[in-house]
């Protein structure tokens, strides 16, 4: 079964972080995702760019509207996401609890629907 | 000894004749054995729900004149199984019928349950109480669903303890089965490093279920009564299928001892009697012992103690004191200080002020009330201005005691509570007024 691990955290906070300290973090991310790839659960993944350069679409009446920023403002912001393989949700969050970002951040653990 | 009587013991009677009173006794003790491992045969709760009951009714229809079976939960369980794969193949739906073949898949394999063997079951009942009270469910759904599957309430029973509606409740159950389907909610009992803090977690349903039923509500409420029983039975049965383990005795032993007071703690109006003016003799004895042997053995256990069994503790020393006056307020006091470390809560903060009131008398209890009360700590909470309007009746400051007193009822919910505060209120007026009382 697979999972999408959003990770959400606070951009502003993560901008004030340090040279030293954004190092640190890129190489929990690396050692994490070798894990999860030689552990045969990393399916993709991807950090984002900030919310700063997003953009919302939206079609109504044929007509498309387009807006700076991203969907909704929150505390937090998707920041980047992992497509895991889990066996179960117990596994998936024990998954989960492991991306850096858990620490300060939170990760969203979503099911992904299937068609048979 | 009738038929019912020896099934209430346990026994289970075979090859005999009974009534429809008999079946109904079985199925209430067999109700959420029989679903625990239906659920993990077929793999889906909903599916093993029409499962057990298709099974119940059936047995229904034959028990009276055939008489039990040998084993009565290994037949329902087979029957059911049967009856699930017949649902299975009745299904139209594509939708239903996609979801239910993989279901069939797994219940057509070859694993009859002939000799009901305790351990599986037991193991059952411990998967499926784990999974009613997963983290991933919001608490009301664990509670909905422990006390629909676990001890077999109906849905609007389940609505009636909880004063919500009966739509609610069932949505909030569709809603707990779906998440328990889709994001795969393992069937399982946790992985050990994972386990004390899903015990712990178990623990939090059944200590809210329990106080939910012990609240003191108006007048007899029978309903109330029984969930604090069946939260206690949901105690006991943990305690069985993990024994040993402090944490659950220390819950177990804590409701023993609260409720063994039930009968002592309100008058027929429903007035609330304090602790102080309780009759004793009114307690219930065998539970209090029942309820003091388990909290020695959690106490006992090596390690730092579980807040349970402290609270236990104080409990125990209320039920040992032969009166009010022979309470070991010193004792408790330390218990107090114990819970303060372990787990620090403003009510906690309150009870231990209280006590100290008892041991170094009002005036230091005072301050610590005000301490309490300046870090904004149960700001709506009509306990904090209660407890410091009795303090301060007794240091004789009966102005700022009557202000206390009205502060606490406007914040008060429960009708015997605010009769409570409201009678407080009175006699200090009273004595208000008599110069020779007055501060």
């Amino acid at each position: 079964m697979q999972y999408l691990l959003l990770i959400y955290a606070n951009e502003a906070e993560a901008a004030k972080m340090g040279d030293g300290g954004r190092t640190a973090m890129f190489n929990e991310y690396r050692d994490f995702t070798q894990s999860i790839i030689q552990g045969g659960q990393f399916k993709g993944g991807n950090p984002l760019q900030s919310t700063s350069t997003a953009t919302t679409v939206r079609l109504r009446d044929g007509k498309t509207l387009t807006t700076d920023g991203p969907f909704a403002e929150t505390r937090e912001q998707l920041g980047g996401y992992y497509l895991i393989e889990a066996k179960n949700l117990d596994e998936a969050t024990a998954i989960a609890a492991r991306v850096p970002s858990a620490k300060f951040g939170s990760i969203e653990v979503r099911p992904i629907m299937t068609y048979e | 000894m009738t038929v019912a009587t020896r099934l209430a013991a346990g026994a289970t009677p075979t090859g005999e004749r009974m009534d429809a009173s008999d079946v109904e006794l079985v199925f209430r003790r067999e109700a959420s054995r029989v679903l625990a491992t239906l659920i993990r045969l077929v793999g889906d709760f909903d599916l093993a729900e029409e499962a057990a009951q298709d099974a119940f009714a059936i047995a229904v229809a034959q028990w009276p004149a055939a008489g039990i079976p040998d084993n009565p939960r290994a037949w329902l369980v087979n029957v059911g199984r049967n009856k699930a794969i017949d649902r299975v193949r009745r299904q139209a739906a594509l939708r239903e019928r996609r979801r239910l073949l993989a279901a069939e898949a797994a219940i057509a394999s070859p694993v009859w349950v002939s000799e009901a063997e305790e351990g599986a079951f037991g193991d059952d009942m411990l998967r499926l109480i784990f999974t009613c009270c997963h983290p991933a469910l919001n608490m009301e759904a664990r509670v909905a669903l422990t006390l629909r599957s676990v001890c077999g309430l109906s849905t609007e029973a389940v609505a009636r303890a909880f004063l919500i509606a009966e739509d609610t409740t069932a949505q909030r159950l569709v809603r707990a089965k779906r998440k328990i389907r889709e994001a795969r909610i393992p069937y399982e009992t946790p992985e050990p490093a994972m386990l004390d803090v899903r015990v712990e977690g178990v623990l939090a349903v059944i200590y809210l279920v329990f106080t939910e039923g012990y609240a003191v509500t108006s007048g007899a409420d029978l309903m109330r009564d029984e969930l604090a029983r069946d939260a206690i039975r949901l105690g006991r049965l943990l305690d069985g299928l993990l024994p040993g383990r402090p944490a659950i005795q220390g819950l177990l032993a804590l409701m023993l001892l609260h409720d063994a007071r039930r009968g002592a703690r309100a008058t027929l109006d429903g007035d609330i009697i304090l602790l102080e003016d309780q009759d004793r003799r009114l307690w219930d004895r065998a539970q209090i012992d029942e309820g003091l042997a388990l909290v020695d053995q959690a106490l006992r256990a090596p390690g730092i103690p579980s807040s349970y069994a402290v609270q236990a503790a104080i409990a125990a020393l209320h039920a040992q004191a032969p009166r009010w006056e022979d309470t070991d307020w010193r004792q408790i006091v330390g218990l107090y200080e114990v819970l303060l470390r372990l787990h620090p809560t403003p009510v906690i903060e309150l009870n231990h002020a209280a006590a100290v009131a008892m041991v170094d008398g009002p005036a230091p209890a005072l301050d610590l009330l005000d301490a309490l009360s300046a870090r904004g700590g149960l700001a709506l909470y009509h306990l904090l201005p209660a407890a410091r309007a009795e303090l301060l009746r007794r240091l004789g400051r009966h102005k700022e005691a009557e202000a206390a007193y009205r502060s606490a009822l406007a914040v008060a919910k429960l009708a015997p509570e605010r009769r409570w505060l409201a009678r407080r209120l009175e006699e200090l007026r009273c004595k208000g007024s008599d110069p020779t009382l007055s501060d």
